[in-house]
């Protein structure tokens, strides 16, 4: 067994992979001698050498198409965006090459590459670094798209997205990287890629998040229960394909859901899990499903993020609301 | 002032427009089999695409981009290449996806509108890409599978195809960067044709040549006459087997023209004038081959009407079987997005073979079979 933070066990999961098998490729850039900018990759170009830890030149559409090549070789790439505000470029490459090269060729070709990308705010980083784009990647037919809110998630995930055999998009909450440590064994065990995680049990609310926000959905559903709500806590982890028995099953139990991430509201992703739960779990609701997110605003430089960001009141009071409501 | 760096874009014609040699024949063609064999594969091309073209006036093809012209830079190319190198077309290079072994009913598949078209069943094509319609879009993909090749220490080549259009963009710049640092064995082939659907070479780029965006990536690039497949073959046969040797990349910009409108539902007269259109017609690839074939006693007018004849139903025989195959059930635009779909994926598959069901129920019920 072993202590990781989120970043640490991105790379255990990268680690393990390229030891145990020789098609994984990583490469992005600065991936190399520094270990990419949060040293996600640190250490591998040491370890496994200039040939399969590559430094890409300053081109993400590149970086993607190369993905592309590779994985209808039969190789398994792990491409790193550097950060999500520049991942535009390569999702040319995702919706027109790596989501259809299976079906375009009847299962000819396909395309089981990993892209790797940090996302959202709340470390104080330059413009065009903080967005939280994953409903756009959840919109592409052919793609999978998975969020990891904790390092044993992460490792297990990461490993699963590596070895399945279609694109994955996979996005990591660069603000937890090293917020807290997990202990497990770096034993290579993937988790399911269709699967939500109850990571709190309760029975009044059903808080539904995944990545980043995370965090701050824990720390309301402590501030809920100091006040008698018990507030179940669900991640979701993979945005696509959508576990909408898990989602329905909980709003079963506490006929009431908030529904939180850091994107902007309209369009976001929550309104995916708003119509999952109309679709499925309607006549369960005791109260009107609540949406706490990211504001439709540009994402603004540091010094106000913090009144773009959910916040732990913000949650608070929606769970509230929906309690009190009846 | 001192100079750092300079290039030269050097140029390579063997066989002039009235099929006379300009310089001794290469090696790999000192027998005329050889150019017999191009010269069959150019009619087969070209018999493709007048039927294609004809199916599409006819309403059984859906849009297509016609080669007319072209023919010697996707022979050149497919004939250059070996079994276990890897073609990455753009969508106006037929004669090289047929001579790599894609079915010609095949190619009229996919234009038809039927994925299946896409699934090569010949051994030698299995890897090679499907036809990029993104304008550039796989110049990348190709540094991939010359990656993959580089990687696993495989002496082959990719070789990827692209008009003078593609030229603009960053995905092809941004692929020919990465092939030069990292030296792949990659060959790119642009066909020069003078046009980008409406618009001309000159509002592409002010670049005197095309070749010379490869000096910026730090490897060769050259020009050849792209209706001398003489020319092409063989330069582009010495640029695949330096990459297959470990060489790097290469690019090839063949210099030719667009005899046909961009595609079938183009009208190229709205832009182009006829009197630029012309001189072209005497610079026909296939005729100045015949020609040089003929006036060296290897071929004759009797052979050139069996040849015609053999072409024309090699593609009869493709076109009744593209007719003849049975559409696709409904359920394969889901069985092929995912190796395992997902569960909302199959719950989509069933809502919508459900429909097809009811629809059938209704116009039976209707009496509308
Ligand atoms: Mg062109």
């Amino acid at each position: 067994m072993s202590e990781f933070t989120l970043v640490g066990a991105i790379n255990a999961a990268l680690r393990y992979a390229m030891a145990h098998d020789p098609r994984v490729v990583v490469f992005g850039e600065d991936v190399g001698p520094l270990g990419g900018v949060f040293r996600a990759t640190d250490g591998l170009y040491q370890a496994f050498g200039a040939q399969r830890v590559i430094n890409m030149p300053l081109a993400e559409a590149l970086i993607a198409g190369v993905a592309v090549g590779l994985a209808a070789q039969g190789m398994r790439p792990v491409a790193e965006i550097q950060f999500m505000g520049f991942i535009y470029p390569a999702i040319d490459q995702l919706i027109n090459h790596a989501a259809r090269m299976r079906i375009r060729t009847r299962g000819r070709l396909s395309c089981p590459m990993v892209l790797r990308a940090p996302y959202g705010g709340g470390v104080h980083a330059p413009e065009h670094h903080s967005e939280s784009m994953e409903a756009m990647f959840a919109h592409i037919p052919g793609l999978r798209v998975v969020v990891p809110s904790s390092p044993r998630r992460a490792y297990g995930l990461l490993l699963a997205a590596i070895e399945d055999p279609d694109p994955v998009v996979f996005l990591e909450p660069k603000r937890l990287y090293r917020a807290a440590k997990e202990v497990f064994e770096d034993d290579g065990a993937p988790l399911p890629l269709d699967r939500c995680e109850v990571v709190r049990s309760g029975t009044d609310v059903s808080l539904i998040t995944w990545g980043a926000m995370m965090r701050e959905t824990q720390q309301a559903a402590d501030t809920l229960a100091a006040e008698g709500i018990t507030a179940e806590v669900i991640d979701v982890a993979t945005l696509k394909p959508l576990d909408a028995a898990t989602i329905q099953g909980s709003l079963e139990k506490t006929g009431r859901a908030v529904i939180v991430h850091e994107a902007p509201l309209t369009a976001g992703f929550g309104a995916e899990i708003v119509a999952t739960i109309a679709g499925g779990a309607l006549y369960s609701l005791r109260a009107p499903v609540l949406r706490v997110t990211g504001f439709d605003t540009v994402m603004p430089l540091p010094r106000l993020e913090t009144h773009y960001m959910p916040s732990v009141h913000r949650i608070v009071e929606a769970a509230r609301t929906t309690v009190c409501s009846e | 002032m001192s100079r750092v760096t300079g290039f030269a874009i050097e140029h390579t014609a063997i066989l002039d427009a009235d099929g006379r040699l300009l310089q001794p024949l290469p090696a790999w063609c000192a027998d005329p089999a050889a150019l017999v064999e191009l010269y069959r594969w150019m009619v087969l091309t070209r018999t493709f695409d007048t039927t294609a073209i004809a199916l599409h006036r006819t309403g059984r093809l859906g849009t297509y981009a016609s080669s007319r012209g072209q023919e010697a830079i996707a022979i050149g190319v497919g004939h250059a290449m070996h079994p276990d190198d890897v073609l990455l077309p753009s969508f106006r290079e037929h004669g090289a996806q047929l001579l790599r072994g894609v079915l010609p009913e095949e190619l009229l598949l996919y234009w038809g509108g039927d994925e299946r078209g896409s699934n090569y069943s010949a051994p030698a094509c299995r890897q090679d890409f499907p036809v990029s319609i993104t304008v550039g879009g796989h110049a990348s993909h190709a540094t991939g599978v010359a990656l993959a090749f580089k990687l696993r220490g495989e002496a082959r080549a990719a070789v990827c195809l692209f008009g003078d259009g593609a030229t603009s963009k960053g995905d092809v710049y941004e692929a020919m960067n990465f092939a030069g640092v990292q030296q792949l064995p990659v060959v790119f082939v642009v066909s020069n044709n003078a046009w980008a659907l409406s618009t001309p070479r000159a509002e592409q780029s002010a670049g005197m040549t095309i070749a010379q965006k490869a000096i910026a990536a730090g490897f060769t690039g050259e020009q050849v006459d792209g209706n001398d497949v003489i020319a092409v073959r063989t330069r582009v046969g010495e640029a695949i087997d330096r990459a297959r040797s470990g060489n790097g990349p290469h690019f090839l910009e063949c210099l030719t023209y667009r005899m046909s409108d961009h595609t079938t539902v183009d009208d190229a007269s709205r832009y182009r004038n006829p009197e630029e259109v012309e001189p072209w017609e005497a610079r026909d690839p296939l005729s100045r081959l015949r020609a040089y074939l003929v006036g060296n006693g290897a071929w004759d007018e009797a052979r050139d009407d069996t040849l015609r004849a053999s072409c024309a139903a090699t593609i009869d025989t493709a076109v009744q079987a593209y007719l003849d195959t049975p559409p696709q059930p409904p359920e394969t635009l889901f069985d092929f997005l995912f190796e395992a779909p997902p569960q909302a994926l199959r719950e989509q598959r069933r809502t919508m073979l459900d429909a097809v069901k009811a629809a059938q129920a209704r116009a039976e019920a209707s009496g509308n079979v």
